[in-house]
């Protein structure tokens, strides 16, 4: 096996165009798992069963089915029911929706975990409830959970090529259609190999930034 | 024994100083443990009742009640004429504009600078505009001797300063009834004094209600007009401090009071 620098040069343009598509699953995939979490972790805090149930039926199974047979669900499916969007968007969608399932239980554990102190006093100055949320419990809850919120960010960057499986062409995409058509394989693996790893490091520098910046 | 009649040392009761706060047959069980045994007391306005007695003894649970932290099992609860069980929800909170509490952990926010945790509720609530709140809270914060802690964050505070400002926080709502739970009971001894302090100040220039739930009887001799002693849910003894500390009715009391004094 002999490493062959023109290949790498060969591969790079591809290699531009998939991480673009990675970042973009892995950024707007995250802002769909982050925000739908804490309506998923909110309406389970609604009085009523008739919300608490059908949201609590609905988020374990999709906690508890591969990611891959929901994409293949989402890409092959739907379209018979006339939803049709792009692999990209349906991927995009499909993985932000699946670790929604995941930060919900973060935020769960971080909203449980504000004193009922803070309840109370903000019960005893008689701010209304929805001041309540947005104003006391949600600020400490969430300065709690962006470690755990970071971590999620991590694994879904790992998740990301299994939207190769819905003709997304993200990092892994274009380094197996490269090597098809190169037949070399050891240069544009490893290239996006030492990618996800520098994806992961940065990632995981700019939570630590947030987390202190959350903690003063 | 009746409570209902808290006798009045003032010669002119009927306009300033009628009834603010009367509960009728309150009870409040948690589980089989009956806290409160269908309990009866009013206190009127501008006047300071200390509320004493063994742990368990449902002190902290009538404080908790007026707050609306909690409900009634029986009875009902009136606040300067509302009644605050049964009600709707609007009334609830139109009662709770009356009433401000302190609590013994301070539970002051902590995400929040010292100046916002006092105008947050006065902006939010009372609808005062921004600039207004922030001189008051200034005021209130000088009051209580802490005028330079406007932008620490309550972490970066000590625990009676911190209590400090939950006073200061508790009286920007502008209450009728100031409620006192053991609020220097979480405080290392040093920092008792500074509190109180402040308190005897409070109940000292203003004519704002207070109930206090506390250990400390030397503070509670010098502020209440009227001690209750409780014991196992119903108030067993009431009297003013000089009576009840110095020669009381019962046994009861006579052995609590000898095992705090």
């Amino acid at each position: 096996m002999k490493w062959d620098w023109s290949a790498v040069a060969d591969f790079m343009p591809h290699f531009w165009d998939g991480l673009l598509v990675t970042l973009q699953i892995l950024v707007i995939g995250s802002v769909i798992s982050f925000v739908l979490g804490l309506v998923w972790a909110l309406l389970m805090r609604a009085p009523s069963r008739w919300v608490t149930w059908p949201v609590g039926v609905i988020t374990e199974f999709i906690r508890n089915t591969p990611l891959l047979v929901q994409l293949f669900f989402l890409f092959y499916v739907m379209p018979e029911w006339g939803l049709t969007f792009s692999a990209l968007t349906t991927g995009v969608v499909g993985i932000g929706l699946h670790y929604s399932t995941y930060t919900m239980q973060v935020y769960r554990a971080g909203i449980e975990a504000v004193p009922v102190g803070q309840w109370e006093a903000a019960t005893a100055l008689n701010l209304p409830l929805r001041r309540t949320w947005s104003a006391v419990i949600l600020p400490q809850a969430i300065r709690r959970v962006v470690p755990a919120l970071g971590n999620y960010v991590i694994a879904m960057l790992k998740d990301t090529p299994i939207l190769m499986a819905i003709t997304v062409l993200e990092m892994l995409g274009e380094a197996q259609l490269f090597a098809r058509e190169h037949f070399q394989f050891t240069e544009p693996l490893t290239v996006i190999g030492v990618a996800f790893i520098v994806i992961s490091y940065l990632a995981s520098l700019a939570l630590r930034a947030l987390e202190r910046r959350l903690v003063h | 024994m009746s409570t209902d009649t808290i006798p009045n040392p003032e010669k002119d009761a009927s306009a300033s100083a009628g009834e603010l706060i009367r509960l009728d047959q309150v009870t409040k069980r948690f589980g089989s443990n009956t806290v409160l045994d269908h309990l009866d007391f009013s206190v009127d306005a501008g006047k300071h009742v200390t509320l004493i007695g063994p742990s368990g003894s449902g002190k902290t649970t009538i404080l908790r009640l007026l707050m609306t932290l909690l409900k009634p099992d029986e009875g009902t609860i009136t606040v300067d004429g509302q009644q605050l069980f049964p009600a709707s929800d609007k009334q609830v909170r139109e009662v709770r504009k009356k009433i401000g509490m302190v609590f013994q952990q301070f539970n002051l926010f902590p995400n929040m600078t010292v100046l916002r945790n006092i105008t947050e509720a006065p902006v939010t609530v009372l609808g005062m505009s921004k600039d207004e709140a922030v001189e008051r809270a200034k005021g209130l914060l000088d009051l209580v001797g802490l005028a330079d802690k406007c932008d620490a964050h309550p972490a970066q505070l000590s625990g009676g300063q911190q209590q400090r400002v939950a006073i200061a926080r508790a009286l920007a709502m502008r209450p009728q009834v100031l409620l006192l739970d053991e609020v220097t009971s979480a405080l290392d001894p040093e920092l008792v004094a500074g509190v109180l302090d402040v308190l005897r100040d409070i109940a000292r220039s203003t004519d704002i209600t207070m109930l206090c739930v506390t250990h400390e009887m030397n503070f509670a001799r010098d502020i209440s007009d009227q001690v209750l002693m409780f014991d196992l849910g119903r108030i067993i003894e009431s009297g003013p401090p000089e009576k009840i500390f110095s020669d009381p009715e019962l046994d009861r009391t006579r052995e609590f009071l000898s095992a705090v004094l």
